[in-house]
């Protein structure tokens, strides 16, 4: 097999694509879909700071080594979320990261902010270990950009991630989730972050291609409460029809995007309010963080 | 030959002199679900792998929601 741009042998098939790559061309390739997501969404400027949120796998470090080469002003931000030897390790790549480019990484632990880990929580709520997960994240996230007074926050979903949240949200007609589907979502309040995605446009084996050729030292174990996921159950499911019919996931989340997202956009605004506890953003009077907080501190004590 | 499989890391031993889309389909991995890596190269479905060659099928699926992935 050879590389479609320069003939040499490939080292990646991109059968979405109908082309296959060798390595230099691939890492072009790669770096031109994040240019393309950036521009089109104008996620961010070289101005601004960016609060990039690192796990140590392969997507969010492969999304902080391109931006860094690309010359953004970055900071990365490692939520601790206290999954025993996972999170131990997961850290540590980050840290190893972050020190090798001399770029500055944030630490914040789950167990300082919530008042347990992830297991704890997980045991605490009887809900799936992602949902308390999910919750922190999102929240500790545009906690910590708004304190270091950065606008944007880049995560690292891929096509994959984005495909299958969909798919999600679309077996279970969650029609208020779907125009918040978005590679890029906008400031709609003065106390949230602008959210972006930029590496929407790559599957997640084009993310650990990357990651792989530009000798990134990731965490390959899953996470352990990963297993069972119902993200995971949709990503099989949509990768059988990927192998049946290349481009399947590409044309389901870029179809989605481009034709259906805005017929379900509502006109009617969401009213937003300051959390009365930590003056975050909420649609209540007290945010799900700060009683997923409670919650915790009921139990635990 | 050997292929080192991940999540749980395990090893297996199969026949080699033969193509990479192959020992996947033996193996009952689809293509798109794993990076193929034999010493400090990736290689391609349609290459061909011989008896004494070690590679490693690395799984590229991550999972949970809602974070940085």
């Amino acid at each position: 097999m050879k590389c479609r741009k320069c003939g040499e042998p490939a080292v990646l098939e991109l059968r979405r694509h109908n082309a296959a790559f060798c390595a230099p061309d691939f890492l072009e390739f790669f770096r031109n879909q994040v240019r393309e997501a950036i521009r089109k969404h104008r996620m961010f400027t070289r101005d601004e700071l960016v609060l990039v949120a690192v796990s140590g796998g392969k997507d969010s470090l492969a999304l902080w080594d391109v931006l860094i080469d690309e010359g953004y002003r970055t900071t990365g931000l490692y939520l601790d979320l206290g999954i025993f030897e996972y999170s131990v390790e997961s850290k540590a790549k980050c840290e190893k990261f972050a020190a090798a480019r001399g770029v500055p990484l944030l630490v914040t632990a789950v167990r300082d902010e919530v008042g347990a880990p992830v297991p704890v929580i997980q045991d605490v709520t009887r809900r799936p270990p992602c949902s308390g997960c999910g919750l922190s994240k999102r929240y500790l996230m545009n906690r910590v950009a708004l304190e270091h007074e950065m606008p944007v926050v880049a995560t690292g979903h891929n096509l994959d991630d984005e495909a299958a949240t969909l798919f999600g949200s679309v077996m279970h007609w969650q029609t208020d989730a779907l125009p918040r589907q978005s590679p890029a979502l906008p400031s709609t309040h003065p106390k949230l972050v602008r959210r972006v995605k930029p590496l929407y446009r790559l599957s997640e084996r084009e993310t650990a291609a990357f990651a792989f050729l530009r000798k990134i030292d990731y965490i390959v174990e899953e996470c352990p409460f990963a297993k069972g996921a119902t993200s995971i159950a949709h990503k099989e499911i949509l990768s059988r029809m990927e192998d049946a019919s290349p481009g399947a996931k590409h044309n389901f989340l870029f179809g989605f995007l481009d034709r259906a997202r805005p017929a379900f956009e509502r006109a009617e605004a969401v009213t937003l309010n300051e959390c009365v506890r930590c003056g975050q953003v909420t649609t209540g009077t007290i945010c799900a963080f700060c009683k997923l907080a409670d919650q915790v501190k009921r139990r635990v004590s | 030959m050997r292929v080192i499989l991940r999540n749980p890391r395990r090893e297996v031993d199969v026949a080699g002199n033969r193509r990479v889309k192959d020992i996947l389909r033996e193996l009952d991995i689809m293509p798109e679900t794993v990076l193929v890596i034999c010493g400090d190269d990736l290689i391609t479905a349609d290459q061909v792998v011989r008896e004494g060659d070690t590679i490693e099928l690395r799984p590229v699926m991550s999972g949970g929601r809602a974070g940085p992935a």
